[in-house]
């Protein structure tokens, strides 16, 4: 159960700010109109030169690693459903660090993914 | 069409991706790890262990494979999308994780963890009609 617990953490707050980094990244490149590969892949390169693209993989590589060890663990119907309360965790970043304007549609549709994610997680039992 | 409904319909797109993609890479890896085992501890020794047989597993690789796909598509999407409008969208994968770990991983989902399912896509839908882009100031 401990173990579970901090993979669990892992997953939602060190794969979230990962997320946070990454997204922060991909808005100092900008808006991508292209999407004929090549220029896919020059935009994946000026994206891999950034640091803060690496500060946000290696966050995530980490969640990703608790992942794996979360799977070995417990059912997928419950690890991919249960960890949507990086939902929030997101919604909240995306406010304070990116200062998106999160609507209250928004925050309501948020709200209604966190109480589906204690429903997978009383429906485990 | 407008320059208003291009965004939105691109965003979609890549979304769909996303939400296709993840869910089968999701399950590969899923189904791998099941081959790998269980974790024995956290000793260095048992960590090693566990890691090179989670990469030593081809359905694990498959997973990953198919969970890059979706981290290309991810990216391009936040090039212009709020963070806060993209991750909840594609959470939608949910349902085909637990449609596909029901029928193919054949485990048993009870009627709570379903409707768990159902309201984060009911969440997800709400999320879905909200502008995907909002004015910001970024400060880091």
């Amino acid at each position: 159960m401990v173990t579970q617990s901090i993979f669990y953490i892992l997953i939602v707050f060190v794969g979230t700010g990962g997320e946070l980094c990454v997204s922060r990244a991909m808005k100092t490149i900008g808006e991508v109109t292209d999407f004929r590969p090549h220029s896919i892949a020059r935009v994946v390169g000026r994206a891999l030169a950034l640091p803060r693209m690496w500060t946000g993989i290696a966050l995530m590589a980490v969640a990703f690693f608790a992942l794996l060890g979360m799977l070995s663990l417990a059912k997928v119907s419950f690890v991919f459903p249960s960890t949507a309360l990086s939902y929030a965790v997101g919604a909240l970043g995306g406010k304070l660090f990116l200062h998106e304007r999160v609507t209250p549609q928004r925050w309501f549709g948020v709200l209604l993914v966190c109480i589906g994610v204690v429903l997978v997680f009383i429906g485990k039992g | 069409m407008t320059s208003s409904q291009g965004l939105h319909l691109k965003t979609i797109i890549l979304i769909f991706i996303m939400i296709s993609v993840a869910p089968l890479g999701d399950t590969f890896l899923g189904k791998g790890m099941k081959i790998v085992g269980r974790m024995k501890g956290w000793a260095p020794a048992d960590l090693f262990h566990f890691f090179f047989r989670a990469f030593t597993t081809g359905t694990v690789w498959l997973g990953i494979e198919l969970l890059l796909a979706y981290f290309v598509a991810y990216i391009l999407v936040l090039s212009w999308a709020d963070y806060s409008y993209v991750q909840p969208a594609s959470a939608a994968s949910y349902v085909l994780i637990a449609l596909l770990a029901h029928f193919v991983l054949h485990e048993s989902i009870s009627l709570t963890r379903w409707a768990g399912v159902v309201l984060i896509c009911t969440g997800v839908f709400v999320v879905g009609h909200t502008h995907p882009q909002t004015p910001e100031h970024h400060s880091w």
